[in-house]
C-alpha cells in the first residue's frame, strides 16, 4: 500500500510538473543555438517564467518520492513502474497542451505501457 | 524537408542526452540510497534520511547527472511535443536494464526482457511521428 501511494505521488507529481514546465518552455522559446552560451541565455529566460516555478515543486515532490521508493525496491522495478506517467502524460499533452496525438503515437504509447506492465510484473 | 530533418535530428540528440543523464543519475541514486538503507516513514525517520542523503557524495553525483537531464529536457521541450519527448525517452529502459544487470547485478527475467522489447518498439513508433505539432515558438526562427 505504501509503495502504491508513493508511486501515485511520483507519477502525478512528475506529470503535473512536466506539463507546467513544458508550457513554460514553449512560452520561453527554443535556444538560438545548442552552444553553452546560448543554452545559458535560454536557461536564464526559462527561470524567469512563472510556469517553471509552478512545475518545479511538483517535480521536487516526485523526486523525493523516487528516493524513498529506491530505498524500498530494486531500481529495475521502480523506474519501469513509474513509467505509468507515459499514459497520464500523453493525455495531458493532448488535452492540456493541445498537442496533436496521432494514431501512431497512441499505438506507440500503448506498446510502451504494455511493455511497462510486463517489466513491472517481472 | 531540410528543416523537418534538422528538427528530428536535434530532437533525437537531446533525447539521447536525456536518457544517458537520467539513467546514470538513477543508478547513482540507487547506489547511494542502498548505503543509507530503507527510509522509515516517521517524522524522525524522514529527517534522518534527508540528513544522510544531503551528505552523501554519490547522491550528489547522481543529482549532478539529473541536473544534466533537466537541462536537456527543458531544452528539447522548448521546441518538441511533450507527448513525443516523453515516450521517445523510454528507450532508456533498455539502457537501464543493461546497467542494472551489469553494475547492480540484478537478475532480469525473460518476461522483463520482452517488456523492454515492447517498449523499444513503441518508442520507434512514436519516433516516426512529427516531433512538433503545436505552433512554432517565437525564438525558433532566430
Amino acid at each position: 500500500m505504501r509503495v502504491i501511494l508513493a508511486l501515485a505521488v511520483l507519477v502525478l507529481g512528475s506529470t503535473g510538473g512536466e506539463i507546467a514546465i513544458t508550457h513554460g518552455m514553449k512560452a520561453t522559446g527554443e535556444p538560438a543555438k545548442l552552444r553553452p552560451r546560448a543554452l545559458l541565455q535560454f536557461l536564464a529566460r526559462a527561470v524567469c517564467n512563472g510556469w517553471f516555478w509552478m512545475g518545479l515543486p511538483l517535480m521536487a515532490l516526485s523526486f523525493y518520492s523516487l528516493l524513498i521508493l529506491l530505498s524500498w525496491e530494486p531500481i529495475s522495478l521502480v523506474i519501469p513502474t513509474s513509467a505509468l506517467s507515459y499514459v497520464v502524460g500523453t493525455f495531458g499533452g493532448k488535452y492540456i497542451l493541445g498537442e496533436d496525438v496521432s494514431v501512431a503515437r497512441w499505438v506507440g504509447v500503448v506498446l510502451v505501457c504494455a511493455g511497462v506492465a510486463l517489466v513491472a510484473a517481472g | 524537408m531540410a528543416s523537418e530533418r534538422r528538427l528530428r535530428i536535434k530532437t533525437l540528440i537531446m533525447v539521447l542526452a536525456m536518457v544517458v543523464c537520467a539513467n546514470v543519475g538513477d543508478l547513482l541514486l540507487k547506489h547511494g540510497m542502498s548505503h543509507i538503507g530503507a527510509v522509515v516513514l516517521t517524522g524522525h525517520g524522514i529527517v534522518q534520511a534527508f540528513r544522510l542523503t544531503v551528505t552523501n557524495g554519490i547522491i550528489w553525483t547522481g543529482i549532478f547527472f539529473l541536473l544534466g537531464f533537466m537541462v536537456s529536457y527543458m531544452t528539447v521541450l522548448s521546441w518538441a511535443d511533450y507527448s513525443y519527448v516523453m515516450p521517445a525517452g523510454a528507450f532508456g529502459y533498455a539502457v537501464l536494464t543493461f546497467l542494472a544487470v551489469i553494475f547492480l547485478h540484478e537478475s532480469v527475467s525473460p518476461r522483463r526482457w520482452i517488456g523492454v522489447v515492447l517498449i523499444c518498439v513503441g518508442v520507434l513508433l512514436v519516433g516516426q511521428t512529427k516531433p512538433r505539432t503545436t505552433g512554432v515558438p517565437s525564438e525558433a526562427v532566430a
